[in-house]
């Protein structure tokens, strides 16, 4: 009897069990099911939620594993073990098995933890509710290692990973139902829980938070700073990164936030794919430039002075915030997820011009914490449909004004 | 003004099957089903009693609604059985059919002469009104209303649908009558839509505005061609009636008899020899599927119109009232390992997720039932508004049908909506949500609230 039959007899038998669905996820994973169409339409298209998420997560696999390239190398590199990469994107001293484990073995936890975790709450809810384990988690679940710092610590991930699916997500009803973007909700829990876990300069860069706890307990040792562009900007350093570097992503951040070259290969993957919102993408960019242009103005027109503290982050050229934190990150995976965005097409310009405009906003006037990626794709969520609401009406005024015409 | 309608926004399903322009003479049907649930909304009540003889044409019942509707018998026979469903729900009417048919003689119609009150009066009491529809609500159209215009759609876009130009040519005559008797039912215009690169017998017709119809399906519905030509707004009615179904109102005008003979497709990748049959409403599809057609015990779906908005029928079955097409096409009831994340190369699909259609845009498929994938809430947004050219958010409407708010329906524009509307966005959707379902409910519910 082949696996096949095997688990279709074991389903059927096993009908009207509670735990069916759990069940069911598993088998689906295995084999597209055997459901056939009824009233409606006698064909499908071939894509099902599954493939679409999977598409996704496919997009995002090159960041994570360039992140656990990125997380050993910057750890070697702040102990003072390698040179700084020279040779473009193909450097060897970036490329090393050294770098691979060290990241490997600080991120493969993260990425467990949040999948067990979050797909253990997805299961018992399932089971509670009786419907099937739908999929939105397993892109939540890629995206959560992805935007922590890597050393945060596994429980404070566990909680926050509870935190973001329970009230982020299964209170609206799951799947399709939540405001908020869940791996946001996740993150911004974790960073007003533990700030000092998500800012700062000790926590971009694997190693630094220990061994500042052991110059605390005496040892004779040199601190690590591993602060992130956007950090050195606010206070209004000197930045010690090349533009290509910013680009290429071998600077410290969020585990897979920082290569811009793999995340527009990833966004144009979704692009190409038709899986994400091309017109998001665009307007955030388009946002974020004219946001970072008016600061450029401000910051060269002599309004605000060298000595404000603003300074720094507003006369940085506007096409460095492009390449930066998590901007984008966000704009690729986190403002383009379906579910929480704008659902118009009109709504997707203006939602995305306005993530963009907003994020850089922040970034330049917040001063607990040089970053508004995640604040304002939050903040956009929230008013996604307050503006397809409006497009909307748009929509519903000319049907009125073709029968007022027509009444007339 | 240009007449011609281009549609941009759609998806030509293309399948394996397309009928061979042939026609050839369907055994005749020993018996002869009327289903009722083929007249969305009608309450039927009974005329002809199990066991009494009626002609073709032969009043078989009326609607409870509105008597003065009444259902014709496409054969002449005895009334064998009247099926019945929970609470006494007429399901069926089976008839059988004479050897030698009989017509009911309604007498030659002087459409010129007439007045509206007399067309309508002999539409209604031969049987033919049922073909004339309305929308809103795409129900039969209610007789005491006018409507601000008639719409025939005599193009054909959905997958593998029946070729209008080759199964009403030589109709011409049939056709104009019926086009007249139409003409004097609105005070607005009769819009008939053809292909643009046509050779409609439609296209010859005098006193109708004619429009030229290009682009994908759902081009050649005519929801979306009454979107492009004249919209319909809160309080008009439009009324909408099938190419096919002119002929049998044309003939009952000329002739006076009801004469329900139709030429049908057969298509489909189960069948082996697909081509057109004559055959008549509500003869067996048995008579049909199985001569060089499907495999007596293969695990096919025989459906009775096309593969979107058709009605599954069993082996059984019989060919429902208003469709022209019989479709069948193989079950999907099989697992596939990791069918939701390999490659696809054989089936359709308008995203590039590691699915190759797009590859191959002329390539014809042989798609089967599976649902691929399983249902879940409405996540993707944008895919629906890529097949769908009408200026509505079908989204919105299909949640506002959801959660029942009439104001928000009828804003949004369901009066211009039928649920065959929505086939495409349903074949697409990756949520894989019964969209047609969710606008009939929709539709039925504004009907019993507004009226």
């Amino acid at each position: 009897m082949s696996l096949k039959k095997k688990l279709h007899d074991f389903k059927v038998k096993n009908k009207d069990k509670k735990w069916l669905p759990a069940f069911s996820a598993i088998h689906t994973f295995l084999f597209l099911p055997d459901e056939v169409t009824h009233g409606g339409t006698h064909i499908k298209a071939a894509d099902d939620l599954k493939r679409t998420m999977n598409t996704v997560i496919m997009a995002m696999v090159p960041c994570l594993i360039f992140g656990m390239f990125n997380a050993g190398y910057q750890h070697h590199i702040a102990l003072g073990e390698i040179q700084a990469a020279t040779a473009g994107f193909f450097s060897p001293e970036f490329w090393s098995m050294d770098n691979f484990f060290v990241g490997f073995w600080k991120i493969l936890p993260l990425v467990i933890i949040s999948y067990g975790v979050g797909l253990g709450i997805e299961f018992i809810f399932a089971i509670i509710k009786g419907h099937e384990v739908e999929e939105g988690y397993l892109v939540t679940g890629m995206l959560v290692p992805l935007i922590v710092p890597v050393d945060i610590p596994l429980w404070m991930l566990a909680v926050a990973v509870v935190f973001g699916v329970v009230i982020g997500k299964e209170v609206f009803g799951g799947t399709g139902m939540n405001i908020l973007n869940p791996a946001l909700t996740i993150r911004a829990f974790l960073f007003f829980a533990y700030p000092t876990w998500m800012s700062g300069d000790k926590v971009w860069v694997h190693g630094a938070v220990e061994r500042d706890q052991a110059i605390a307990a005496g040892e004779n040792l040199d601190a690590i700073s591993g602060e992130t562009i956007l950090g050195t900007l606010a206070q209004g350093k000197e930045v010690a990164y090349s533009a290509a570097d910013m680009f290429l992503g071998f600077i410290p951040g969020s585990v897979g936030e920082t290569s811009v070259l793999l995340i527009v290969l990833g966004g144009l993957f979704l692009i190409f794919s038709k899986i994400g919102s091309w017109r998001i993408m665009l307007s955030s960019v388009l946002g974020a430039v004219v946001m970072g242009l008016i600061f450029n103005q401000v910051a060269s027109a002599g309004i605000i002075s060298e000595s404000s503290k603003f300074y720094g982050l507003m006369s940085a050229p506007f096409w460095e915030h492009l390449l930066i934190g998590g901007f984008a990150f966000g704009t690729v995976f986190m403002a383009t997820d379906p579910v929480t965005a704008s659902q118009t097409t009109k709504g997707k310009w203006i939602y995305g011009f306005l993530v963009g405009f907003i994020s850089i906003l922040i970034r330049v006037f917040n001063p607990a914490y040089p970053e508004g990626v995640m604040l304002a794709i939050l903040l956009m969520n929230v008013f996604a449909p307050t503006i397809d609401h409006y497009v909307v009406q748009g929509n519903v005024k000319q049907r009125m004004k073709r029968l007022k015409a027509k009444t007339a | 003004m240009s007449n011609d309608i281009r549609i941009k926004k759609g998806l030509d399903i293309k399948l394996i099957g397309e009928a061979e322009k042939t026609v050839e003479q369907a055994i005749i049907s020993n018996y002869c089903t009327v289903r009722p649930e083929d007249f969305h909304g009608v309450i039927p009540k009974l005329i002809a009693k199990e066991g009494t003889s009626v002609e073709a044409g032969g009043t078989l019942f009326y609607d409870k609604a509105n008597e003065n509707i009444k259902f014709s018998s496409p054969v002449s026979g005895k009334i064998v059985e009247v099926v019945r469903g929970p609470k006494r729900r007429i399901d069926a009417l089976r008839i059988e059919a004479d050897k030698s048919q009989s017509y009911k003689d309604y007498g030659k119609f002087n459409v010129d002469a007439a007045k509206a009150e007399e067309v309508k009066e002999h539409l209604l009491e031969s049987g033919c009104w049922p073909f004339i529809k309305q929308r809103p609500y795409d129900v039969i159209a209610n007789p005491e209303k006018s409507p601000k215009a008639i719409f025939i759609s005599a193009y054909a876009s959905a997958p593998l649908a029946a070729d209008l130009d080759f199964t009403l040519q030589g109709k011409e005559a049939e056709l104009q009558a019926a086009v007249n008797a139409l003409g004097k039912l609105t005070e607005g215009k009769v819009h008939v839509s053809v292909g643009k690169n046509s050779n409609s017998p439609l296209a010859g017709l005098s006193g109708i505005t004619l429009h030229k119809v290009s682009g994908p399906h759902p081009s050649g519905n005519v929801g979306t061609q009454i979107n492009k030509i004249d919209p319909i707004n809160k309080g008009e009615i439009v009324w909408t009636v099938n190419a096919q179904d002119l002929v049998i109102i044309g003939e009952l005008l000329l002739t006076g008899k009801f004469n329900a003979e139709r030429i049908v497709a057969l298509v489909g990748s189960s069948v082996q020899k697909p081509r057109y049959f004559k055959t008549s409403i509500g003869s067996e599809v048995a008579t049909m599927v199985y001569d060089k057609g499907v495999e007596k015990d293969g695990n096919d779906r025989i459906i009775s119109g096309n593969v979107l908005s058709g009605k599954q029928v069993q082996a059984d079955g019989s060919l429902d009232y208003y469709s022209n097409i019989i479709s069948i096409i193989p079950e999907g009831d099989d697992y596939e390992f990791f069918g939701w994340t390999k490659p696809i190369f054989n089936k359709l699909s308008i995203s590039r997720a590691l699915t190759f259609s797009w590859l191959n845009p002329k390539k014809e498929y042989a798609l089967n039932t599976n649902t691929n994938g399983e249902h879940r809430a409405f996540v993707t947004t944008g895919t629906y508004e890529e097949v769908f050219p009408l200026d509505i958010y079908p989204m919105q409407v299909l949640k506002a049908c959801m959660y029942q708010d009439l104001d928000e329906m009828e804003a949004l524009g369901m009066y211009e909506l039928a649920p065959e509307d929505f086939a495409l966005t349903e074949f697409v959707c990756v949520s894989k949500q019964p969209h047609q379902k969710i606008i009939r409910a929709g539709l039925d519910l504004m009907l019993k609230e507004i009226g």
